[in-house]
């Protein structure tokens, strides 16, 4: 009897599997066009499963383990049962072969079902408490119905009664396996997943490469949408990598937003995507919801807006605002899903569109169109606060080696402390350098998380204007926000450069003896320091190891916190967060200096001015706030140059 | 409180940014198309005179409206006459403008001249309109420190805006490129006044010093809010048009405005 109904079961599964991938395949394609990679993004998806993606799962050990035995289990499970019991192909080691694939995705499916015993609040339950049951009901079916096949049993061995329960099992196990994952089950993740690491918008990720800059839009095209108001204005690709999510919550877990009590969760957010590509709205949601909005409020559909103008939408705007940019979650994202792009990408629409920028965003917005920094400070101030230092301006000298990109720090009267600092080490080691002074405009970093794309491409293009103008070899910058847009968005709007980080460019120094150092007093009394990463230096751009290598030079040691290099966590300054200021029940670099504090660190070292101002906005008693320049000038050891010694000789002049 | 049917059109200029001089659309302007906006809705019909090419203007389609009327006039030209021609055939209700332009001559006097020239009420400081009904219109006006009196004046009427008007909405970027400035030809008029006069940077107006008495914290606090205290102010009721022209000159006399 089994050898009539596993063949049916088997294929009419499968027939309806890829019905049900034709359909999830379309509801992709309402999203706009994005080039891909047919045939090629296909061909190199199994090493972009095998090597990319599981140097990410490889970081929980456990889980990677169980993947590959639950998976790889299946796979082989699959293809053979298909072979033995689809086709028939009754043969011997065949059967053996396919006993030990259900053995092995047993095994794995016992662990998925240890630990879903108590799941941690990250993972979803609902359907996905039922899958190990079914991984556990899926390899047990096949196994018993295998043991025929390898002439452990006897052929047509049992009565109808276990037959039938067999084939129950059987049929429970292929729904899961095979139509759940094109009609929308949790197995759903393996079959989008696959297409979404072929098809993925960045690429480039793949590889040990590194892809972190928006995207720009199109604002030539005037009928190109300006941002995304409803699902189906997302790429295709984007709307297929929603749906590769897993729901294993390491999004969540990192998420500053979310810890900080505002309502953002970046798993509910891509769940949030999927119930728009699909239509419905997110009652059924099985994990934590955004903190402070209960489940069952939000509906939406493919082409209703995401935010709705009146009442309820698919997502609240806070949502979209409470985001810090950190990247934090695309970093642990194990389906490498890019929630990044889509929240900016649903704020341009906000901002461009509604002009629904929150709290200060309109204000910060408009200073930058009218005075080209945020603050909306007289432009004719930039240069103010190195009035004493006289500084080589470019425009004067046409050429340089190091271009000293000073941003809109330069307004700010701590931040100035940190631009001094630089300017001492780069004078110390006789460095070639210039800044653009009155000539030099905000970025743009803030513009264009605010959604704000026009504004960003302007600063952009006039910024791009002026460089082209003169010849430098690099650019050098205090600020990792302005360091990343230039280095990585502003290639797309035709300025391509070298640009360094500072703490990096003092790395280079001194590896080259550029510049002697001392001690540091911290170090000489045993004081107990700490290094803070920011988001737009570490995640964002990789450089984790330079600031570490200028504190060692220090002689300081630094006693690194549980959340440090690519999980540090974000200061809450990033992506216009403080401007949009999106109430929650505590502030996030508060709980950054609770991580500070528990190193037992006196002082916490940053490359950052926005991560400088969150944590010196701590209230006392805290540990003290310094930057890497502010440390190396307090360490420098100067040779005397000449201009000294003939001020020390006019001192002692007399006068009378 | 909408009121749909009335007609609402709100004057607007060019401005400059404070600190870095950009053109920009003007503070108080953008607060009395807010103001339109929130009684008319998409109705509000905003008219400039003045170059149809300004970029700046753009910034005012941003806050959500279709078009702009641009009368089409030179620098040199005098907004009055193409403003004041405009208007007695808009059929409008109720016209809205700034208090004071950001830039060009910035008198603060145009609204007061327009009023003349229309033969309508102007209010002053206009914050808010609470209703409209049977020709008249009941409104608030601001007045120093937060206070506001409520006014009765009947349609149509002109009224400036200051800081006390609410909050222009955020400008922005599609609506500010999908909007029309539709030019309309209108009959020049020069100002006399700018062909003959010299214009010469305002000199910033001497304050008085203010002398803080107080030595404690509560007492800086008692002052900082305490009510403005003229005392010597006096209301005129039911007097002959002559004898409160008198008495207005005789202030003026004694404050030093007219010597």
């Amino acid at each position: 009897m089994l050898n009539t109904l596993l063949p049916i079961l088997l294929f009419a599964a499968l027939a309806l599997a890829v019905l049900g991938a034709l359909k999830r395949f379309l509801m992709w394609r309402r999203g706009r066009p994005a080039k891909v990679e047919w045939l090629g993004g296909l061909m190199k998806m199994p090493r972009r499963y095998l090597v990319d993606l599981h140097h990410v799962v490889e970081r929980d050990k456990y889980m990677s383990k169980t993947h590959v035995a639950t998976a790889g289990g299946f796979v082989l499970s699959a293809v053979l049962a298909i072979a033995v019991h689809g086709f028939g192909l009754h043969n011997r080691i065949l059967g053996f072969a396919l006993l030990a694939a259900t053995v092995l995705m047993f095994v794995g499916a016992l662990f998925v079902a240890k630990r879903r015993r108590n799941p941690p609040s990250r993972l979803s339950k609902g359907p996905w408490m039922r899958l190990p049951k079914s991984l556990l009901m899926f390899s047990a079916s096949f196994f018993i119905a295998t043991l025929p096949v390898a002439g452990i049993l006897p052929e047509g061995m049992g009565s109808w009664i276990l037959g039938g329960v067999l084939a129950l099992g059987v049929a429970w196990g292929v729904s899961e396996l095979f139509l759940g994952m094109t009609w929308g089950g949790p197995m759903k993740h393996a079959f989008a997943g696959a297409l979404h690491l072929a098809w993925h918008r960045r690429a480039e990720r793949f590889g040990g490469g590194r892809s972190t800059g928006l995207k720009a839009l199109d604002l030539d095209d005037e009928a190109a949408p300006l941002g995304v108001e409803k699902p189906t204005d997302f790429t295709w690709n984007q709307l297929l990598g929603f749906d590769a999510c897993v729901q294993c919550g390491k999004c969540e877990a990192m998420c500053p937003a979310f810890a900080a009590g505002q309502p953002l969760n970046p798993k509910k957010l891509i769940q949030d995507m999927v119930i728009g590509l699909a239509g419905g709205n997110d009652a059924k949601f099985a994990g934590s919801p955004y903190p402070g909005k209960p489940l069952g409020e939000h509906s939406g559909g493919p082409h209703l807006p995401i935010v709705a103008r009146e009442g309820q939408g698919l997502v609240d705007a806070e949502t979209l605002w409470s985001c810090t940019t950190c990247r934090a979650c695309v970093e642990e994202c194990p389906m490498m899903i890019e929630h990044v792009d889509a929240i900016v990408d649903m704020r341009r629409h906000l901002t461009l569109e509604r002009g629904a920028t929150p709290n200060k965003g309109a204000e910060v917005l408009d200073n930058l169109i009218a005075t080209d920094n945020p603050g909306g400070f007289a432009p004719g101030g930039r240069l103010n606060w190195a009035a004493d230092l006289d500084l080589p301006l470019l425009s004067d000298k046409k050429q340089t080696d190091v271009l000293f990109w000073v941003g809109d720090g330069a307004f700010d009267m701590r931040n100035q402390r940190t631009l001094r600092a630089f300017v001492k080490i780069l004078k110390a080691a006789k460095v070639d350098f210039a800044v653009l002074g009155l000539e030099e405009r905000d970025s743009g970093d803030v513009a264009r998380r605010l959604g704000d794309e026009a504004t960003f491409q302007q600063l952009a293009r006039r910024n791009i204007a002026t460089l082209n103008q003169y010849k430098f070899k690099r650019i050098v910058s205090c600020d990792p926000h302005s360091f990343h847009v230039l280095k990585n968005e502003y290639g797309e709007l035709g300025g391509n450069y070298e640009v360094l980080h500072h703490s990096t460019f003092i790395a280079t120094l001194l590896a080259g003896q550029n510049i002697a150092l001392g001690q540091h007093a911290l170090a000489q009394q045993g004081a107990a320091i700490t290094y803070h990463d920011p988001c737009y230096l570490g995640r964002y751009n990789g450089e984790y190891q330079a600031p570490r290598a200028v504190l060692k030079a220090l002689g300081l040691e630094v006693k690194e916190m549980e959340r440090s290099g690519f999980r540090s966590r974000c200061c809450g300054g990033g992506g216009g967060a403080p401007i949009t200021d999106i109430p929650g029940k505590q502030r996030i670099p508060d709980m950054r200096m609770a991580d500070i504090r528990e190193t037992g660190a006196e002082l916490v070292a940053v490359g950052c001015p926005q991560c400088t101002a969150m944590l010196e906005g701590v209230v006392a008693p805290r540990p003290e706030i310094k930057d890497i320049a502010e440390l190396v000038a307090e360490a420098l050891i100067e040779v005397p140059s000449e201009a000294k010694k003939s001020a020390a000789r006019r001192e002692t002049a007399e006068v009378n | 409180m909408p009121h749909n049917e009335l007609n609402v059109v709100a004057l607007v200029s060019v401005g400059a940014h404070p600190t870095s001089g950009r053109a920009r659309r003007a503070e108080q302007d953008a607060r009395a198309v807010e103001l339109g906006l929130r009684l008319a809705g998409s109705k509000l019909q905003v008219v400039h005179a003045g170059d149809p090419h300004a970029e700046a203007l753009r910034a005012y389609l941003g806050m959500g409206l279709d078009e702009l009327a641009v009368l089409e006039q030179g620098a040199g030209a005098d907004a009055l006459p193409a403003l004041g021609a405009y208007l007695s055939g808009a059929g409008a209700q109720l016209v809205l403008t700034g208090s004071q332009a950001e830039t060009g001559e910035g008198s603060g006097m145009l609204p007061y001249l327009l009023a003349e020239r229309l033969g309508w009420p102007l209010v002053v400081g206009l914050a808010e309109v609470e209703r409209v009904e049977d020709g008249f219109a009941q409104v608030l006006q601001a007045l120093p420190r937060g206070q506001r009196r409520r006014l009765r004046v009947r349609l149509p009427f002109l009224a400036s805006v200051d800081n006390a008007a609410p909050v222009a909405r955020q400008s922005a970027f599609g609506p500010a490129r999908r909007g029309q400035l539709r030019a309309e030809d209108v009959v020049v008029v020069d100002d006399a006044l700018l062909s003959e006069a010299q214009l010469q940077p305002a000199r910033p107006r001497p304050k008085r010093l203010k002398v803080i008495k107080a030595k404690t914290g509560a007492e800086r606090m008692k002052a900082a809010t305490a009510k403005a205290s003229g005392g010597t102010g006096q209301v005129l009721k039911d007097l002959p048009p002559q004898a409160g022209a008198e008495a207005i000159l005789k202030l003026l006399v004694e404050e030093g405005v007219l010597r």
